[in-house]
């Protein structure tokens, strides 16, 4: 045996002795693309938080959008509007949600073809561009239901849109919950449902929690469905209630982002740190629920 | 006990003494809740196809896919969606060349290279840059990125226009960056070890083994996940509708102002066009055509990951 220990640490079994310049160069071409996504990370937070940090005060969250005076403009509508639509998003998604997820994991049978053609449905629609769910929001809610283009439209809508991220994420957790628990409860005398609604589904809970909070993540910082519902209008007034017209901060930053003065600019950044520092908060949440409550059987 | 025949379909259940009708009832709301999916592409559908069609009753196809003139709002109109076709291809083009070397070396140091722990601590940055809004992509491509471009332009050649296709495309492949990686590590980790012994007993680097052993083994899994960042590319509205400008333009020059077939849709959408006008029917029709396309890619990329998984699951 020639191998010095240090090679075995290196776990390559074919580096037994000659030097093969490739071998790290290719290495240090996958290191190196990482670090450009890294470095893009880094770069791109820094420029937002040091473009909008001189106007990230009160008056963001105190004041309401301006098209004259980006000293005087805030953003207090589209914050208000932003925690609206998503209060109301989750209410949507969330039951729809969670109840495909089980009717799939626990009641279809696979080998039907309609189970088969809802599975495959799922996973189409969470390919389906944003921009076309503004299309059905648009000619189906807001116009062939007749509900314009209000909180009420902007949620339904966004419900839909992450309908297949929730499905997806609350299937994984239930998957998850053992199949022993499942016969110990009907065993016992327990009724399918019952076995669901108090075995299966309380151990599912953190991972749905998770899924949930990324789904609901992702309707935060979505723009474009709501640029055909009306969400771009000048809105220097909080909602209340669901039928009133809204604006949210992506929105509000798009708007900003298209005015032509600096000043905008520098109000389009401060509104988003709040917007990332709105998603960070939720992603801690998540990870944190993950953490101290998923189980491990 | 002689009641242990145990029941047929279920597997698990004991035959009833009386029926459960609150059973029946709560797995048809569950199938009712199922169905909300089903019913929301048919909305899709329903939405898209009846003011399409009114748009190519007046519109034909010839003029549709041939002409070279995207002017639904001037008068006299022009119906040539080749113009936001070409758009589209650029800006897609550029992602794709900037999300597949990227993503796929960051796939395959994640899946061959990398230690459990460099995965723990790198996986979560990925997670962040697709967790990142679009809206701020946008905001990032026209603010930060088009400067920096039009300022490093080399040569004295006119540099970027301050819209343009090829910032939008450039950060837009950063964007998709994830998809791919996350999708193709996937697809190697599925790869099964023991070809991987079979290699190095072979005498192979591990640079053979991913180039020569992994990457073609998770082919499939690969190629899914490029189909589905087009897929993804195409479909971007926000970071095209901000950073590439407003013009439809028939080019495939990426410094110049160009408008995707999103960024027409986002455009259009904004104002509020009466229902009945004819104009209205145009976002409809782009949208079907977005839709096709986007659905036809993610078919594809579905099937394909079906097909690595029976291969090794």
């Amino acid at each position: 045996m020639t191998t010095a220990p240090a090679r075995h640490r290196t776990e390559n079994p074919s580096l037994a002795g000659r030097f093969r310049p490739l071998e790290p160069l290719f290495k240090g071409m996958l290191l190196a693309s990482l670090a450009l996504a890294v470095l893009f990370l880094v770069v791109l937070l820094s420029y937002v938080v040091t473009e909008g940090w001189d106007r990230l005060d009160p008056r963001l969250w105190e004041n309401f959008p301006s098209k004259l005076y980006p000293e005087r403009a805030g953003a207090q509508s589209a914050i208000v509007g932003t925690i609206y639509v998503i209060a109301l998003t989750g209410a949507f998604c969330v039951p729809i949600g969670v109840m495909t997820a089980i009717y799939l994991e626990e009641y279809a049978d696979g080998s039907r073809w309609w189970n088969r053609m809802i599975e495959l449905n799922i996973q189409n629609l969470a390919g389906v561009p944003s921009i076309v769910y503004g299309i059905l929001g648009l000619g189906v809610i807001a116009r062939g239901l007749d509900l314009g283009r209000t909180l009420l439209t902007a949620s339904l809508t966004l419900s839909l849109l992450v309908l297949p991220v929730v499905i997806i994420a609350a299937r994984e957790a239930i998957r998850a919950v053992p199949g022993s628990i499942r016969q110990a409860s009907l065993a016992l005398g327990a009724t399918p449902w019952q076995t669901i609604a108090r075995q299966v589904l309380p151990a599912a809970v953190p991972g749905i929690a998770t899924g949930v909070i990324l789904a609901l993540s992702r309707a935060i910082g979505e723009a474009a469905p709501l640029l055909l519902l009306g969400a771009v209008t000048h809105i220097t007034f909080n909602p209340s209630g669901i039928t009133d017209s809204y604006t949210v901060l992506p929105i509000q930053i798009f708007n900003w982002t298209k005015q032509p003065e600096a000043e905008f600019h520098t109000l389009a950044s401060a509104a988003i740190v709040i917007l990332l520092f709105i998603l960070l908060a939720m992603n801690s949440v998540a990870i944190w629920v993950r953490n101290r409550y998923q189980k491990r059987w | 006990m002689a009641s242990a025949s145990a029941g047929s379909a279920a597997g698990s259940s004991l035959r009833r003494s009386r029926p459960r009708y609150g059973e029946a009832v709560i797995k048809g709301l569950l199938l009712a809740a199922a169905l909300v999916s089903v019913a929301t592409t048919v909305g899709i559908v329903a939405s898209l196809l009846p003011p399409a069609l009114r748009f190519f009753g007046e519109v034909g196809f010839g003029e549709f896919f041939g002409g070279t003139e995207w002017t639904p709002l001037f008068k006299p109109p022009s119906y040539g969606v080749l113009p936001l076709i070409t758009a589209t291809l650029t800006t897609t083009a550029l992602a794709i060349s900037v999300a597949v070397p990227i993503g796929l070396a960051a796939a395959t140091y994640l899946s061959e290279y990398a230690t459990p722990r460099t995965r723990k601590v790198l996986k979560p940055v990925l997670e962040v840059l697709a967790g990142i809004p679009t809206v701020v992509y946008g905001f990032f491509a026209l603010t930060f990125f088009t400067p920096l471009l039009r300022d490093l332009w080399p040569g004295s050649g006119e540099g970027p226009e301050i819209f343009n296709g090829l910032s939008a495309g450039l950060i837009m492949g950063v964007m998709i960056v994830p998809t791919v990686a996350s999708l193709s590590e996937d697809a190697m980790s599925a790869v099964p070890q023991s070809l991987r012994q079979g290699a190095y007993a072979l005498g192979s680097t591990r640079r053979l083994v991913s180039i020569r052993v992994v990457l073609p083994a998770a082919l499939s899994g690969i190629v899914a996940a490029i189909v589905l960042a087009i897929s993804r590319a195409v479909g971007e509205t926000m970071i095209v509708a901000i950073a590439a400008g407003l013009k439809p333009e028939f080019t495939l020059n990426p410094l110049q102002a160009m408008q995707t077939m999103t960024g027409y849709i986002a455009a259009a959408g904004e104002g509020d066009l009466p229902v009945a006008s004819f104009d209205y029917t145009t976002i409809f029709a782009v949208g079907l055509l977005l839709f096709v396309l986007t659905f036809a890619m993610n078919f594809l990329s579905i099937r394909l990951v079906r097909k690595y998984r029976e291969v090794y699951e």
